[in-house]
């Protein structure tokens, strides 16, 4: 199992840029009237065929060829499903695929959200050639990280350079304080 | 609080400045593996840490990229350095510290740390 949920993000999206997704949309949201916690995942990459689809939870599958298990998915699927919340997966191959995880917020099995400021901007400094839209909601209250805009404000400055990898990291982490009053999800 | 303005500001200073740090096929690479093993082994702040030290050391022609899985998940978080005419080394279960020690001796030192190698694990 991963230690936090941020982490799961992070490798199930990894799937996304190798599946050659331009754009891929992440929204996490948070409510406490509810009790629940909602992660999604869409891009719009080469998706998977029904049979693939149909295998994509069982951890002795996987379409690697360096090793036999496939863990990616079923940790996620298991982290959502442990609390009492529900995991859902559909795809269509030349459209994309998503994913809905639904965490029930109070349950003890739920493990912490971590930091998704690290997982983000790893993500969108390391893969250039992707699209993210991110939006962060907690009882409401929310902030969205289109990085379309960044690149049309930013012109032929690419993400990694030091001053705007920077700036970027600082814009979640300022955000994500703001929306939760400062106060981590834990 | 972070806004397009600043970013702005931030191309009009970098403007004429930008491909200087273009990835080179000739110069060193440095490898980590975020496949699901590495990650949930501890490979997103080795990434970061290296990542973070290669821009703000101002480190010309050295790349940290990511790769997916070599099939070496007992050993992971893995990072490996390539640098033109050189033996590839394999630097096994890492973390932050090690990674900044590694930037340090290896990559501005021109030293691996052998204490952390695949190689001397398989001794």
């Amino acid at each position: 199992m991963m230690t936090e949920i941020s982490l799961n993000v992070l490798d199930i999206t990894e799937n996304s840029v190798k599946a050659g997704a331009s754009l891929i949309k992440i929204s996490v949201e948070a409510d406490t009237a509810k009790d629940s916690l909602v992660i999604r995942i869409e891009d719009n990459g080469c998706g998977m065929t029904p049979e693939q689809l149909s295998k994509v939870t069982d951890p002795f599958f996987t379409t690697r060829t360096t090793r036999k298990v496939g863990l990616g998915v079923p940790f996620f699927k298991q982290s959502a499903e442990m609390t009492g919340g529900s995991f859902d997966i559909s795809s269509t191959p030349g459209v994309g695929t998503s994913i809905c995880a639904a965490y029930v917020l109070s349950s003890i099995d739920r493990m912490p959200l971590g930091d998704m400021v690290s997982t983000m901007h790893q993500l969108i400094v390391m893969h250039h050639q992707c699209d993210f839209l991110y939006t962060y909601t907690y009882n409401l209250k929310s902030f969205t990280l289109d990085t379309r805009e960044f690149r049309e404000t930013l012109g032929d400055v690419p993400f990694d350079v030091p001053e705007v990898s920077l700036f970027i990291r600082d814009f979640l982490k300022e955000n994500t304080d703001e929306v939760n009053s400062g106060q981590d999800l834990i | 609080m972070k806004s397009l303005a600043e970013l702005k500001a931030i191309r009009d200073k970098m403007q004429g400045q930008v491909g200087l740090r273009a990835e080179s096929e000739a110069g060193t690479r440095v490898i980590v593996g975020m496949a699901t093993c590495g990650i949930a082994s501890g490979a997103r702040p080795v990434l970061n840490t290296l990542s973070d030290a290669v821009m703000t050391k101002n480190l010309k022609d050295i790349s940290v990229v990511q790769t997916g899985c070599i099939g070496l998940c007992q050993y992971e978080p893995i990072v490996e350095v390539l640098e033109p005419g050189k033996e590839k080394v394999t630097y096994i279960k890492m973390n932050p510290e090690k990674a900044l020690e590694v930037v340090e001796k290896h990559l501005i030192g021109g030293t691996p740390i052998y204490d952390y190698t695949l190689q001397k694990a398989m001794k």
